[in-house]
């Protein structure tokens, strides 16, 4: 008989009675169901921000598939091969962001892709998974809270794929990669007393480097913070995504009826803005109805973090549910013009991106997390 | 007693981690609830005003892109000007079916391989509700060609786009430099805003320059737009400000002279006006035809270019490092004559070659059998070795370095073009901190012929030349001379003043009679001018000769043979203008560089009382 089955047949009454057969071939079926009505929700809005074009919705459902079957086989690695596994896919993602960082310098124009033959692929996907797993694996074999020197490894950790793909330049990556390092750093006891210099410390910082910065990088700074200095870039964008989203009231114009996104007045309206798309189709309600799977798709995973039985596992799955959610964050707060511009598509929703491979591979580790655990109480 | 410690840490750790995502939970409820105000200010308390603006959006915001400033000589000739040019661009965002509409394109007008894999890379980095350019230069057959079939392809225009356009081509490849598309590495560090419009900027010479006067500002387009997307009525227009005219101090015909005299040579011709700094000709051969930059440049083109063995992309003048050989002579002889190692009519015997005491190996002079007895004037009329072997050896290297130096040797001109190299000047200081070695006393022999660590860029020499031919007086060469009609202020540098002013005669005399003297290695040039010309000529060695070995110029390959180079001012008397010349692998300074020099000076030099 089967490891895993005799495992769970002492193990648990819980997952017995919720379905021995989901948990045997790891999946988590609350996340699966989430993840597939966001998936769904995706593609109807899809449908009408793509002007029917049937080719686009094909190829998003081929990359959903994809990006969903990748989900269920990385579902079924034991979280402590994961962990084995941490050090060298970080190390390798290292290098091979590097590699693209010195062959795209001679190609030009593409440095952030690594052409491996038959499919093109982006070192800095790895290393959203990669870095904090790299972190979670650092810091498990340590004591916690951590001390001060291995706060600096970590940090260094996370350092080097931020620092190299910010290089790229890839803001919008750069960020998401920290903040799910630092989120480990965090989940793993750093002290506030710490939390707190670090944020004194930028906030002392940011005016020393202002002086020290050139004329075009303030102004570029500038336009970043406030888009509408730029009336035909980013700030064009946003007056427009806030129309859409405005004009969407309460109930929203109806799908396939709104007319900003269907007067091509709203731009990527497929991919990054895909939100106002949907804000005005389906106004305040639907809105609020979007955001909440995601909030309860957040509480899922940040619950099988908690569940979660060894340090690797938990720092892992903690830093993965808040990525997803600042990945939202950082979306909707940039359609909606609270956050500046950077390219963060909309998770599960916005068209193309091999990050939704990335972060479907994401929710499998969470399940695997989830579905290796061993149950001792009967 | 470990496992109780295991427990109870990894009870603490439990508890730790469940406080923190705790801390996790309500910061991300905290941050949802404050995405869901935001969508409700924005749909329910602005809901009126943002539909009010959607009902009439119509209305879209577009750049114009300011107009290049053009570039004149001086003269007032045009060397840089913005021609109209008919530009079939796709909007790639508005094509459904792009192969498709390519290929149905292709039907109806010349579309060639190379042009529609230079637009694939365009359009991805341009954004896709951007205008993207197919086919440049369209010819008005192709434009009615396609004008009547218009209907048949949505989200195909054709723009009337101005093209830069460069009359004199190769001749003003380097000085003038040409514009080319912008790309990634120049967006990182542009004023997007004001770049919003604009496909071309400044890559190389005057338009890399004075790129940010020549580019001008950025302008705006409020239109109301039909449903589709057509412009139908302007609403509101911020004109854009052109850039500025620039008139530069280089006469075109001077640098034509210049540039044919040249021939087939590959090398340089520098020339400055002494009294004000003004670069008049600046010609580095072979040049290229900048057009095809500014038109946007094939993938093979390019390469042809870039590979060619010539290097017709290399700007020499400013970049390109040659030995002065015999040119620096004259001034070592007025550092001989400032220091007091030298008198003017002291003479000293040239047996043909030099030693240095106790020491075996003989420095050898290019005349075989030597220059007899000889004194500093001499020796820079028949460019005797010896001479300036002993000099060196008594003025020594930091000396020698330290009065170069005053006449801009080792160092940047600040001519306003970018990134021009500085040469080398050796130095005992130098060669510790470059190579951590020790300075030699051969060294110093060899440097004091203008060879060995010794390297100059043409403009250098040119520049020195012209501090020479003033007497001490330094202007910064400078290609500027008007923006629109706002004329330049002349630039003065730190003028070379001698303990006593009359060794600048010594020299000029000697410089004299290189060219009108009976024995002058010039000599040849003299004939018919009705102007004097003072100058020295050189050949630096590319090629080291073997102690004792003959240097046979007939069994060198072409591309060891020695660099002919020649430096010149004129009237001798009352210099108007200073010129270097180098021809590379050319062989003789007087007979191969020198006649360039004087074409040159046959252009400019006014004669007229």
């Amino acid at each position: 008989m089967n490891w895993v089955f005799q495992k769970n047949q002492r193990a648990g009454h819980y997952h017995q009675r919720r379905g021995g057969l989901l948990q045997r071939i790891h999946i988590d079926i609350t996340l699966l169901i989430l993840l597939l009505s966001l998936s769904s929700i995706g593609l109807l809005i899809l449908m009408s921000s793509g002007q029917d074009d049937i080719g686009l919705l094909e190829r998003q459902i081929t990359r959903l598939s994809i990006a969903f079957f990748a989900m269920l086989i990385v579902a079924q690695i034991p979280p402590h091969v994961l962990k084995m596994f941490a050090p060298w896919l970080f190390l390798l993602g290292t290098l091979l962001l590097l590699g693209v960082l010195f062959m795209g310098d001679i190609g030009k124009g593409a440095q952030r892709w690594l052409d491996v033959g038959f499919f093109k692929f982006q070192p800095s996907e790895l290393l959203k998974l990669a870095t904090p797993m790299m972190v979670a694996w650092y810091l498990a074999e340590r004591r916690l809270p951590p001390s001060i020197k291995h706060i600096a490894f970590a940090t260094i950790f996370i350092a080097i794929p931020t620092v190299l793909i910010a290089k790229q330049p890839d803001l919008g990556t750069a960020i998401l990669i920290a903040s799910s390092g630092l989120a480990v750093l965090f989940l793993a006891g750093i002290s506030w007393r710490i939390i707190g210099g670090v944020i004194v410390a930028i906030g002392g910082l940011a005016p020393v480097l202002w002086s020290l910065m050139k004329e075009y990088q303030k102004q570029r700074v500038l336009t970043f913070l406030n888009p509408e200095d730029d009336p035909l870039g980013a700030g064009y964008h946003i007056i427009q995504s806030k129309i859409a989203i405005g004009s969407g009231g309460i109930n929203g114009k109806g799908w396939m009826n709104g007319s900003q996104a269907r007067l091509e007045f709203l731009p990527e309206s497929s991919t990054d803005f895909i939100f106002a798309v949907f804000s005005e189709e389906f106004g305040l309600i639907g809105c609020i109805g979007l955001l909440t799977i995601y909030l309860l798709i957040f509480f899922r995973a940040i619950y099988i973090s908690i569940q979660a039985q060894d340090t690797f596992s938990r720092l892992l799955a903690g830093s993965l549910s808040l990525t997803f959610f600042i990945y939202l964050l950082v979306n909707v707060g940039m359609v909606t013009g609270i956050l500046p511009v950077v390219g963060v598509p909309l998770p599960l929703v916005s068209y193309g991106g091999t990050s939704m491979v990335t972060l479907l591979i994401g929710f499998g580790i969470l399940m695997s997390i989830h579905t290796h655990r061993k149950l001792l109480t009967p | 007693m470990k496992t109780s410690f295991d427990l109870k840490s990894s009870l603490q750790e439990n508890r730790l981690f469940l406080s923190r995502s705790i801390v996790l939970i309500l910061l991300v409820s905290l941050l949802f609830l404050a995405l869901i105000f935001r969508l409700a200010y924005l749909q329910i308390e602005t809901h009126e005003k943002y539909t009010d603006l959607a009902q009439n959006n119509r209305v879209k915001l577009s750049p114009i892109s300011p107009i290049r400033g053009l570039i004149f000589d001086t003269n007032g000739q045009v060397l840089a000007e913005n021609n109209p040019s008919y530009s079939l661009e796709l909007i790639p965002e508005q094509i459904k079916d792009m192969p498709g509409t390519i290929k149905r394109l292709a039907e109806l007008l010349p579309i060639s391989k190379g042009e529609i894999d230079l637009f694939e890379k365009r359009r991805k980095q341009h954004k896709r509700f951007a205008s993207t350019a197919l086919r440049n230069r369209l010819n008005d057959n192709e434009v009615a060609a396609f004008s009547a079939h218009r209907h048949l392809f949505p989200g195909v225009e054709i723009q009337a786009r101005p093209l830069r356009n460069y009359p004199f081509a190769e001749l003003t490849s380097h000085v003038v430099g040409y514009v080319g598309a912008i790309n990634e590495k120049e967006l990182k560090i542009l004023n997007l805003v004001n770049y919003r419009g604009s496909r071309f900027i400044g890559k190389t010479g005057v338009e890399k320059a004075y790129e940010d006067l020549l580019h001008g500002s950025v302008g705006y387009q409020q239109t109301e737009n039909t449903a589709q997307g057509r412009a139908i009525k302007v609403l509101n227009h911020t004109p854009p400000l052109s850039g500025r005219d620039l008139t530069l101090n280089l006469d075109i015909q001077l640098q034509k002279v210049a540039y044919d005299a040249l021939g087939d040579h590959t090398g340089t011709v520098v020339a400055i006006d002494t009294r004000t700094g003004a670069v008049r000709a600046l010609v580095s051969k072979p040049g290229f035809n900048a057009n095809l930059f500014a038109q946007g440049i094939n993938q093979t083109s390019y390469t042809a270019l870039r590979t060619s063995k010539k290097r017709p992309l290399f700007n020499r003048v400013t970049h390109g490092q040659y030995p002065p050989g015999s040119t620096l002579k004259p001034f070592l002889g007025l550092a001989g004559l400032e220091y007091e190692t030298i008198k003017p009519n002291q003479r000293i015997m040239c047996p043909g070659f030099y030693q240095l005491p106790k020491r075996e190996h003989k420095y050898r002079d290019w005349k075989r059998g030597g220059h007899g007895l000889t004194n500093l004037h001499d020796s820079i009329v028949q460019s005797c070795d010896v001479y300036f072997y002993m000099l060196a050896h008594e003025l020594k290297i930091d000396r020698m370095h330290n009065f170069l130096r005053r006449f801009g040797f080792g160092q940047k001109t600040n001519i306003d073009l970018m990134g021009e190299k500085t040469g080398l000047l050796p130095s005992r200081e130098w060669k510790k901190r470059a190579r951590n070695q020790v300075w030699y006393p051969g060294e110093t022999l060899i440097a004091g012929i203008g060879q060995g660590f010794n390297l100059t860029t043409p403009l250098q020499l040119a520049h020195a030349t012209a501090i020479l031919a003033n007497r001490g007086s330094a202007y910064q060469p400078s290609l500027l001379a008007k923006i629109d009609n706002e004329t330049m202020p002349l630039k003065l540098t730190e003028p070379v003043n001698l303990n006593n002013p009359a060794h600048w005669d010594n020299i000029h005399n000697a410089m004299y009679d290189v060219v009108n003297g009976a024995r002058g290695t010039a000599r040849s040039i003299k004939i018919g001018a009705p102007y004097k010309i003072s100058g020295k000529t050189g050949t630096a060695q590319v090629f080291s000769v073997k102690q004792d070995e003959k240097y046979d110029e007939k069994n060198v390959s072409e591309h060891l043979k020695d660099h002919a180079l020649f430096i010149a001012f004129a009237p001798a008397e009352k210099p108007q203008l200073a010129i270097a010349v180098i021809v590379e692998n050319g062989g003789h300074g007087g007979s191969v560089a020198a006649p360039i020099a004087r074409a040159v000076f046959d252009q400019y030099i006014d004669v007229s009382p």
